[in-house]
């Protein structure tokens, strides 16, 4: 049996190779006159161990930025930390790999079974949100060069209201379960498609790259740091372990005197200012348990919101749009000019098969719209929930979660040790 | 008694704390070592199949780079250095020169040599092609479909997502494993990868 089947496979595997070989149509001709063919050039990639060395970049300029922050508490080494990395992760690296995209290659890694994740990528991913969860954000203040070429064209900061801090604070969660899904799902890679400033980084983009780029960079001279912190995907994860980080940066190095100074100093509107407990305790604790019932309620209309949307959401997969359109408008398929439509006859797949494969990724879409939405929803109801509760807080401290570490505070503190 | 309150809640609050702490640790190592079950030490880079491709054009616009990264390759092994080359000439021109009016390429990369009676070699200069594929059309339905598209990996940035990966009608683009960076024709079937036969 064995045999048999060795010997089929080989008979077939010589049949297949067949039309290989009829497709050289001239054979090489046999030369004369002593001509040398010239050799294919095959410039290599970038060298391995260059990917280990920015792993190692990324680590040695994570751990400098901690101690200027948590130890030296120095805004200066922590600007000079920044501008490095910029220099060094955006202009040098032009802003690939980046731990905000690496996101997308570990989702895509734990959905897709074919798909092999770089070692360094892993690290990038990994490196940052552990040491954010012992020492807080301080990747974002030094290490990020998307959060770096910001800081420094923050000149002007004004304050945004609290409740559109708020609102635009959804953003990012929305951004980075979007992200997911169409990781997920094989479709795209959203955040770096998005990316604004990788144009800036290799002074090479589409117009509208660099158009949202530059943007950007005009916003942040008023509103500081919008894309850190009304979109970047991998702040959210950041967020969540800065806020329970075993240590996190200090205004103050030791008593707070309760000069304000800081509060005006934050140009992310990231310090928690004293509070007292307002109202009476008891109606205080039954508001935070209506917040805390509806919570469930949030989910569910979320979920319902996103999976409604799954249509319109499966359309930005190449292969459900391409479907879509085939299925509506079948001329296409004899149009020469639709590439795409062109290429699929050419594939000699079927149309069912076509149609086939995007009814699974739509259900696909279906389900993680369901996820999505309810994530979103489970969101904001926390938010509602976090801006009902008070605590008592007698110092000015840094909000753990969107404090970005920058140490603007700590230079404007006039208690020295 | 409130002190005691006051403590007892701060240590409450503590005791929270760190718990999430460590259920966001353990969280994120189980991320992590999910992830590593697919790891790999090497680095991967784009690189697109030659035998899949459609020769849209699309590589020339949609690639990050201006020009494109993505050149036309020529496979020497396959050519049969033909006077009336497919990938060099209109189909309607005028005659076998190498006149600017009968050339295919929009950017004349490709130079003509004579070699021998009636023999001509084709070679490409990399720095005026970007990638538009008509030669590689014109080879393939006309010829042995020696010349091709690569990526040129020292001109490539090596993007987390390949940009014209995203578009390519034919799903020609995939990644490929650092050290086996090039699917020339002809050549990286007899290579030493076995798992990447033609």
């Amino acid at each position: 049996m064995n045999r048999i089947s060795k010997i089929f496979f080989s008979l077939a595997a010589f049949l297949l190779s067949l039309p290989a070989w009829a497709q050289q149509r001239f054979p090489k001709p046999e030369f004369e006159t002593g001509y040398v063919q010239p050799a294919t050039s095959q410039a290599p990639p970038r060298a391995l161990f260059l990917e280990y060395l920015d792993v190692f970049m990324l680590a040695a300029v994570l751990i400098v930025a901690t101690w200027f922050v948590v130890k030296k508490r120095s805004r200066r080494g922590v600007l000079w930390t920044s501008v490095f990395a910029l220099l060094y992760f955006g202009f040098y690296r032009q802003g690939c790999i980046c731990s905000i995209g690496a996101i997308q290659n570990v989702t895509l890694a734990l959905f897709d079974p074919t798909y092999v994740l770089p070692f360094t990528a892993l690290l990038f991913f990994v490196i940052p949100l552990v040491v954010t969860l012992f020492y807080g954000r301080t990747f974002c203040a030094a290490v990020c060069p998307l959060g770096a070429i910001q800081d420094l064209v923050a000149f002007r900061p004004i304050e945004l209201p609290r409740w559109l801090q708020k609102i635009l604070g959804v953003v990012p969660y929305l951004y980075l379960a979007l992200a997911v899904l169409y990781a997920a799902t094989s479709s795209e890679f959203l955040i770096c498609r998005y990316d604004p400033f990788v144009g800036i980084f290799r002074f090479d983009a589409e117009f509208q790259m660099l158009l949202l780029g530059g943007l950007f960079l005009l916003v942040g001279i008023f509103v500081a740091r919008p894309y850190c912190r009304f979109f970047c995907p991998y702040g959210v994860l950041l967020g969540w372990m800065s806020t329970f980080s075993k240590k996190h940066m200090s205004i103050t190095p030791s008593n707070c005197i309760q000069c304000k100074l800081c509060a005006n100093s934050c140009p992310f509107g990231a310090i928690e200012k004293p509070v007292e407990e307002q109202g009476n305790r008891r109606s205080n604790v039954q508001r935070l348990m209506t917040y805390l019932f509806f919570i469930p309620l949030w989910i569910g209309i979320g979920g319902l919101a996103g999976s409604m949307m799954h249509v319109p959401l499966a359309k930005f997969n190449s292969t459900v749009y391409l479907a879509e359109q085939l299925v509506e408008n079948p001329e296409l398929k004899q149009d020469q000019e639709h590439i795409d439509a062109r290429a699929f006859m050419q594939s000699g797949k079927s149309m069912d098969q076509l149609v086939t494969e995007a009814k699974e990724i739509r259900s696909q879409f279906y389900w993680g719209g369901w996820l999505v939405g309810g994530f979103i929803g489970l969101v904001i109801g926390l938010t509602l929930l976090k801006l009902s509760s008070h605590r008592n807080r007698y110092d000015y401290e840094p909000d753990k979660t969107n404090c970005l570490s920058c140490g603007r505070c700590m230079d404007y503190c006039p208690v020295k040790k | 008694m409130n002190d005691k309150k006051e403590h007892k809640q701060a240590g409450r609050r503590e005791f929270i704390q760190t718990g999430i702490r460590w259920t966001l640790g353990v969280s994120l190592a189980g991320v992590a070592t999910a992830a590593a079950l697919k790891v790999s030490a090497d680095d991967f880079v784009w690189q697109l199949d030659p035998f899949k491709c459609v020769y849209c054009g699309r590589c020339a616009d949609y690639c990050v780079m201006t020009p494109s990264a993505v050149k036309c390759v020529h496979a020497y092994d396959l050519c049969g250095y033909c006077d009336l080359c497919g990938g060099y000439l209109k189909p309607d021109a005028n005659a076998l020169s190498t006149a600017a009016e009968n050339q295919l390429c929009p950017t004349s990369a490709i130079r003509r040599k004579f070699v021998e009676d009636p023999y001509f070699e084709y070679e490409i200069d990399e720095d005026l092609c970007f990638g538009c594929a008509k030669c590689v059309e014109g080879c393939t339905s006309f010829g042995n479909g020696s010349l091709h598209l690569q990526v040129r990996h020292d001109l490539c940035v090596n993007c987390n997502e390949c940009s014209i990966a995203r578009v390519c009608p034919s799903d020609a683009f995939e990644r490929v494993p650092a050290n086996n960076p090039y699917k020339i024709k002809g050549d990286f079937s007899v290579g030493t990868d076995e798992s990447n036969p033609a």
